[in-house]
């Protein structure tokens, strides 16, 4: 197996890898700790188990079954989301909710609870997982649903891989006319402004995101808001894109760098912002047309952050002590939440603003800016995302997460992670 | 192509060619060992659009060999992947363990591979492709006897070719090199590796343009002839 890294490549880790290729097989025995790795697209150490061995998912991507009338599949656990759209929206189907890259596996899309651009609407991906079965070290097969195992199913969606290994999943698809979605692109200036647009916008469309840029004393930002079209037509072919194919060095994400990014994106999105039809993966998935694009961020990585507030007042608190920082984001994301419930007990999605974005590891710099963001977050009753955490201490998790003592009696002995250790040390 | 006889079905280049023929509509008839295997093989192809049908078979047993064929007929295209790589230490050292690499990878498929000949013969149509390796190009020290199998394979669908040149029916040989498959999980692995959706992509190109003898990558056409000319006097000093 080739060395087993998390997309933002920080913290790095040191740990087996044992690919499973059947979903018929038992567990591997190993020594140490397992913990299921899919596609490798979460960003800290939530996907990493150092001194463990790692389940490489990737060979479980059979489909099983597919319902063509209910628009039911059931599919073994490693299977991209991207397969899974290329099968279906030439069937009439649509995954009901998806995420920024359609390389992530459906194991990961339930160990982490996703969530897209239609929180508002849909809830987070769990809600559409029928039933599920989940491997345990005891050798026990455990199909789990709302309805059935209730409980371990709970623990199951957003329990990032420690409650056993998922095999497969039957997930509830959509229908849809074709492969389009309709497209409008909104620049706006400053939050108040964002914060209109998006109570119109909710109301009129089902996918809503912006794309932001912090500067002093000001944010500028693009909305883009769409729906599937009714319009139909030939998918769009879906190859793997050519991979970025080594690291870039540190400048190549300086400040004037990405100042010179964000104004050109910016400068870009005003002059197209009427009404347009556009294919499905440029509107969803922008960042997978560049394979590997994390080797942007040269081989010390990157950190994510990613949290939910409810107050307006913590948004603008958080964008401005990330400008006063003097570090540039190029890949700022701000939506908002609605009140869909959750189905799981570590689900990150509830109502608020939902802010990310990702910053270069420069070491202390960084992390100062982190541990500020963080402290900000957990003032406001926010919570921190697991996928795309490094850094979160564990009172700030213990605070997010109140239900993480009672999700603790699911965790399968055999398994662990890097986050889970340090999020639970004492 | 519209019915495809596939035989060592749960092989992960196998299951990729499967995949590419179930994109298209194809008739699928699956030979594999493993029972709970072959069925998740299947149900795979079966939701990507194939019909498929399936058979259990050790396809070291040429006693079955007559009636699976006999089965899966009418034969169109004949795609042979199963093989084993064996611990190329243990194959060094015991001679047993070395015949049973032979079985599989060489007896059996020669035995499957010439009944198919005749019925394609007889029908004056179709197409056998099988899966060699470059490692039958030169013998080396670490892989010997898988060497020497995958050599005796190259050398059969060569004459197996020249032989059905007239006859209507067609022979590719697949050459792939490291490919990142289960037969390959206990080796680190380099950027030489493809992957099996790569391979299968290869081999079925080949199929379609009517193609001889494919490396896969390609470029291990030109790594295998600079291989071969190394003078034998250096190459048994090398350590490969």
């Amino acid at each position: 197996m080739q060395p087993l890294e998390s997309w933002g490549r920080y913290p790095p880790a040191r740990q087996a890898a044992v690919s499973v290729h059947w979903r018929s097989d038992p567990l591997p025995r190993v020594h140490g700790t397992l913990l299921p790795f899919g596609q490798g697209r979460s960003y800290g150490d939530c996907c990493l188990n150092e001194g463990g061995t790692l389940l490489a998912t990737s060979r479980l991507d059979r489909f099983i079954e597919f319902d063509p009338e209910q628009g039911v599949l059931r599919c073994e656990a490693g299977v991209r989301l991207g397969d899974i759209l290329a099968f279906a929206v030439p069937r009439g189907f649509f995954l009901p909710v998806v995420p920024g890259t359609r390389f992530v596996s459906v194991g990961g899309a339930i160990a982490n609870d996703i969530h897209g651009k239609n929180h508002f609407r849909a809830g987070t991906f769990g809600r559409h997982v029928r039933r599920l079965e989940l491997l345990r070290s005891t050798g026990e097969r455990a199909v789990c649903s709302p309805a059935a195992n209730a409980e371990l199913f709970a623990a199951t969606v957003a329990g990032l891989g420690l409650t056993g290994l998922v095999t497969w999943a039957e997930l509830q698809l959509r229908p849809v006319k074709g492969p389009f979605i309709e497209a409008e692109t909104v620049p706006f200036r400053g939050l108040d402004e964002f914060f209109a647009l998006d109570a119109d916008s909710s109301e009129r469309f089902e996918y809503t995101v912006a794309w932001i840029d912090p500067r002093p004393g000001d944010v500028r930002g693009l909305y883009f808001r769409g729906d599937h079209s009714e319009r139909a037509g030939k998918p769009p072919s879906l190859r793997d894109p050519a991979a970025l194919p080594l690291d870039l060095p540190d400048f190549a994400v300086s400040g004037p760098t990405v100042a010179a990014f964000n104004a050109l994106y910016y400068a870009r999105g005003r002059l197209r912002t009427s009404r347009k039809q556009v294919h499905y993966p440029p509107f969803f998935f922008p960042l997978d047309a560049v394979g590997s694009w994390n080797r942007v961020y040269g081989k010390r990585g990157l950190l994510q952050f990613q949290c939910v507030v409810q107050d307006r007042a913590a948004v603008s608190a958080l964008l401005e002590r990330i400008v006063s920082s003097g570090l540039r984001s190029s890949l700022g994301v701000l939506k908002t939440f609605g009140d869909v419930p959750s189905p799981g007990m570590l689900s990150f999605p509830r109502p608020g603003a939902t802010l990310a974005l990702d910053f270069p590891n420069r070491g202390a710099q960084t992390f100062a800016l982190l541990d500020a963001l963080e402290s900000i977050v957990r003032d406001a009753g926010g919570a921190l995302y697991p996928a795309k955490d490094a850094r979160m201490s564990p009172a700030s998790f213990a605070a997010a997460y109140p239900r993480a003592a009672g999700f603790e009696r699911h965790v399968d002995p055999a398994f662990s992670s890097s986050f889970w250790r340090r999020v639970r040390a004492a | 192509m519209r019915r495809v006889l596939v035989l060592g079905a749960t092989s992960a280049i196998a299951q990729q060619v499967a995949r590419l023929y179930a994109d298209r509509g194809a008739e699928l008839f699956l030979v594999a060992r493993n029972e709970e295997r072959l069925g998740a093989v299947a149900d795979d192809l079966r939701v990507r659009g194939a019909s498929v049908e399936t058979a259990i078979a050790d396809l070291d047993d040429p006693a079955r060999h007559d009636e699976l064929l006999a089965r899966a007929a009418p034969l169109e295209l004949v795609f042979l992947a199963h093989g084993v790589l064996g611990d190329a230490r243990d194959t060094g050292g015991t001679a047993e363990a070395a015949e049973a690499v032979l079985r599989t990878d060489l007896l059996g498929p020669v035995s499957l591979l010439t009944r198919a000949a005749q019925r394609l013969e007889a029908q004056g149509s179709g197409c056998i492709a099988a899966l060699s390796s470059v490692a039958g190009d030169r013998g080396r020290g670490s892989n010997l006897v898988y060497g020497a199998a995958k050599a005796g394979l190259t050398a059969f669908l060569s004459g197996l070719r020249n032989r059905l040149s007239g006859a209507g029916v067609r022979v590719v040989t697949v050459k792939p090199g490291f490919v990142d498959t289960p037969m390959t999980d206990h080796l680190p692995k380099n950027p030489l590796y493809a992957s099996p959706e790569r391979v299968a992509r290869d081999v079925v190109r080949a199929i379609d343009t009517g193609a001889d003898v494919v490396y896969t990558p390609w470029w291990w056409r030109f790594v295998m002839l600079a291989v071969r000319l190394i003078p034998e006097r250096l190459f048994k000093r090398l350590s490969l």
